[in-house]
């Protein structure tokens, strides 16, 4: 066991886990922000979709150790436009069913907005086609991120 | 009226809380109007709470909320959107004030009234509720109305209700908030009075109704089991055994006791489970043991040697299920084309996002349970029998489940029992959540049964006269408590539903099975025996009226004149997609299937193109008959998805089995459809005036026979052993 001091959604937070453990696991049962799911485990279907420095990185496969003073960002304290933008057209549009996956949708498709705010059907498939529904919400999801970037012009 | 109202009231008052949980418990309607909100505020109501707040369907509280207490499980499919659209719109509520949360579990307010326990499957939820549902909104907005009424002291004929305001034209006016105490105090109208359909604004209604659980399911603050945490909780993971049937020989847990974090180490009817501190060190703890497995009892067979087996008997007559005419005689007449097809359906796990798991607090007395259960009656039972504790001391709080797709209803009790194991070994006084990894979800069996059909058909002067199907494959209901519901004639129907009735007419019918003895634990899977059973009738259909010269439509119109609404659904989809006159790209082609599945009938046309990869679905047009629908927007999501969850499966998903044991562990090796590969999708609700049937299976049978008739069209042979992308598993 080792001590961490992870910063995450703009605070500190102190965890004691073997340094092995992946970072879902320590902002979850660490820092008991629950937001973020487990789906596989394996960097598959992206559930544990997070933001580390910016970018979006699958936690689970994501040694603690490794992630040093980096800024994380979780569901929680995801506030950009883009993000804002992106939440109000997934209620707008009725995406989620089960929600399980959702919170892992919603930080790959801020982070595709933040890079790029007209994304095509074709920017779409890269960004998000590692981020699995089994309820196979994607016609409203390619909908609703179509939707935010439409709400960011201007 | 007022002294009648007032005559009401002391009525009220004369009956106990118990006489009318007594009288309320053979009715199938009843509403609890909470005094202060207090009581759910401080949560939902426990098992002990349920005894004082009768037939609790409805909770108002003083800031003119109103909760529905769903008592289906919201697992994505919209249970309770669709139990609050039906309060509000007889209670004339205003949608923004509609809340909705879980019903505590108690088998005689909660019951499905289709099965008779507390549980959701089988798309019943609307079907068995809407009236139901609709006669607590009606209850309650009488009781408000009188509450009024006697307040203003005014008849309560005068006043309207609208938009969750209730009205007087004196001028007086007040929200239910203000009254739910007084209506509170009056009996609940054994039959109140509904709404003429023509009067709907909620039900049925575009745009007016908007999911309950959209916002917290987007920002992360929906609590799914695996985000249960309570203070000196444990998380148990277990190791379990290989080959379906083998258990533990011997075990040695040194090595992942000496690991931090670790807690414990017990053997359990299942397995080895390891207590830890955490999900990591659990897992970490669980793959540190050295188990020795007694495989004399495990089913060693792999899915090639089942394969060759069942293929074998296909070739035999099975045990009859319906026979019409004479098929042989048929058979054997000259001049006739006869078509066979053998189709092979391969195990399939439901995978849910979420994998299972569920927490257990056994505080020796009492226990109390909380996680996704599409069952709470039977998993309420079996913990309680495992823990020695009257069935009323063990609270079952089910809560959002991330996906089912069926895997969360089950028969055999396996998750709670488990669960309620796993505390019992430990002993009581501590708070545990049992937690399976994907590979253990993956691996751990319950699948949609393996099975075959082979077909054969003859036609002859341009008509289909006579029609065979024989079927090999497991029953899921046997040695279930559903096994007596389920089975006719010593057969499974749920392993031939849909083969052995037919919409179309052919004189000569027969269908018969093999029921086989496999040692693969395997389950309902999202449209159950349609998931088989849709491919097989629908692809073989369209192989024969191609082989008649007919148009897929028109050919099975023809043959439709039994099944109106079938013939809806075919003719409705025909027209979305324009399916006589649409110029197709080069390279593309169309597929047509109609399926009826739980009393909702569907029919889906797709059009797709070839790749080097597999068959590319670009779009999928859909015509749903659920009769009355009550939630289009839900109704169309829960088609999308079908067809998105149908799409993955009869593309990619297989799980082979090697010596017994389960190959794929994980999505890497069990291919999920993702965005990349979900068609456009057009859907159209028919209108329709019979009562409402469920829209949570029914959206996935017909997509993969409609993607099977459009690659003939392309000259290839429609699949006959799924997936049709051979070794995207494993």
């Amino acid at each position: 066991m080792a001590a961490f001091v992870l910063k995450i959604n703009g605070g500190e937070h102190r965890v004691d886990v073997d340094p092995q453990t992946p970072l879902l696991w320590a902002i979850r049962d660490g820092a008991g922000l629950m937001g973020t799911k487990y789906g596989c485990g394996v960097a598959q279907c992206g559930a544990c979709t997070v933001h580390v420095d910016g970018q979006p990185m699958r936690s689970c496969s994501l040694p603690v150790s490794a992630v040093g003073t980096s800024e994380i960002t979780t569901i929680e304290g995801v506030k950009s436009r883009e993000a804002k933008a992106v939440q109000k057209a997934w209620v707008a549009l009725d995406v989620p069913q089960c929600g399980y996956c959702q919170s892992g949708q919603v930080m790959s498709a801020t982070s595709l907005l933040e890079l790029n705010p007209k994304p095509t059907d074709e920017d779409i498939d890269l960004a998000m086609n590692g981020n699995i529904c089994r309820c196979a919400t994607y016609v409203r999801i390619r909908a609703a991120i179509h939707d935010a970037a439409k709400s960011l012009e201007g | 009226m007022n002294i009648q109202i007032k005559n009401s009231v002391t009525r009220a008052s004369a009956l106990s809380r118990r006489s009318l949980l007594k009288a309320g418990a053979g009715l199938a309607i009843g509403v609890y109007i909470a005094k202060n909100g207090k009581a759910y505020a401080q949560g939902a109501p426990a098992a002990a709470q349920v005894n004082i707040t009768p037939n609790t369907f409805l909770i108002i509280k003083p800031d003119n909320t109103v909760t529905v207490l769903c008592k289906h499980i919201e697992m994505g499919q919209g249970p309770f959107t669709g139990m609050a659209t039906l309060v509000a719109e007889e209670l004339d509520a205003d949608w923004a004030q509609m809340r909705a949360d879980h019903a505590p579990s108690n088998p005689v307010l909660y019951k499905n009234l289709l099965f008779g326990v507390q549980g959701t499957g089988g798309s019943s939820a609307i079907a068995n509720s809407y009236e139901q549902m609709r006669k607590v909104g009606a209850a309650a907005r009488e009781m408000l109305v009188a509450a009024a009424a006697a307040e203003w002291n005014v008849p309560a004929a005068e006043i309207t209700v609208e938009n969750g305001v209730m009205k007087h034209p004196s001028g007086k006016e007040g929200r239910f908030g203000a009254f739910a105490e007084k209506a509170n105090q009056l009996p609940v109208p054994a039959d109140p009075k509904l709404k003429d359909p023509s009067q709907f604004k909620l039900i049925g209604k575009e745009g007016v109704v908007k999911r309950l659980d959209s916002a917290e399911k987007t920002n992360g603050t929906a609590e799914y089991t695996l985000d249960i945490s309570e203070p000196d909780m444990l998380t148990a993971v277990i190791a379990r055994p290989p080959q379906f049937g083998a258990t533990v020989a011997s075990f040695d847990a040194s090595a992942a006791k000496a690991l931090p974090g670790v807690v414990d180490v017990k053997q359990v009817p299942t397995g080895v489970a390891v207590y830890a501190k955490g999900f990591w060190p659990a897992k970490m703890g669980r793959d540190a043991l050295k188990i020795t497995w007694d495989d004399s009892k495990a089913e060693k067979r792999g899915t090639q040697q089942l394969l060759n087996e069942f293929r074998g008997l296909s070739k035999t007559a099975g045990k009859a299920v319906k026979t019409e005419g004479d098929v042989e005689a048929e058979v054997a007449k000259p001049g006739g084309r006869i078509i066979e097809a053998e189709f092979v359906f391969p195990y399939l796990a439901h995978a849910p996002m979420e994998p299972l798991n569920a927490f257990i607090h056994w505080q020796g007395d009492t226990v109390t349970s909380r996680y996704g259960s599409q069952f709470p009656t039977p998993d309420q039972a079996a913990i309680a029998k495992i823990l020695g504790v009257p069935m009323d001391k063990v609270s079952l709080k089910t809560i959002f489940a991330g996906g089912s797709f069926g895997r969360r209803a089950q028969q055999t009790v396996h998750v709670a029992a488990e669960l309620a194991e796993v505390a019992k070994a430990m002993g009581p006084g501590k708070p545990i959540k049992l937690v399976w990894t994907r590979e253990d979800d993956m691996r751990g069996g319950y699948y949609r049964p393996f099975s075959v059909h082979r077909m054969r058909g003859v036609v002859r002067d341009g008509k289909i006269q006579a029609w065979s199907d024989t079927i090999v494959g497991q029953s899921i209901m046997k040695g279930s408590p559903f096994e007596a519901m389920t089975f006719k004639d010593g057969l499974d129907s749920t392993a031939y539903e849909g083969s052995n009735e037919i919409p179309y007419d052919v004189a000569n019918f027969k269908c018969d099975m093999h029921q086989v003895e496999v040692g693969v634990p395997v389950l309902w899977w999202r449209s159950v025996g349609h998931t088989h059973t849709g491919y097989a009738v629908e692809a073989f259909v369209d192989e024969l009226l191609e082989a008649a010269g007919k148009d897929p439509v028109e050919g099975r119109l023809e043959l439709m004149s039994k099944k109106p609404r079938h013939a809806g659904v075919l003719r409705a989809v025909a027209e979305l997609a324009d399916w006589k006159n649409a110029k197709l790209e080069e390279g593309r082609a169309r597929g047509v299937a109609v399926v009826e599945s739980f009393g909702t009938f569907v029919a889906q046309v797709v059009e797709l193109s070839m790749t080097k990869e597999g068959p590319k679905v670009h779009k999928v047009w859909c015509a749903v008959d659920c009769g009355i629908a009550v939630n289009p927007d839900i109704i169309r999501a829960q088609m999308e998805g079908g067809i998105g969850f149908g799409l993955g499966h009869i593309l990619y998903a297989d799980v082979p089995m090697e010596d017994g044991r389960v190959v794929p562990g994980n999505f890497d090796a069990y291919r999920s459809l993702r965005i990349n590969e979900m068609p456009a999708i057009e859907v159209t609700v028919v209108k329709s005036t019979e009562k409402p049937s469920g829209v949570g299976e029914p959206g996935v049978p017909p997509i993969g026979p409609a993607v099977a008739n459009a690659l003939a069209k392309l000259g290839q042979v429609r699949p006959r052993q799924l997936p049709i992308v051979p070794g995207a598993s494993a």
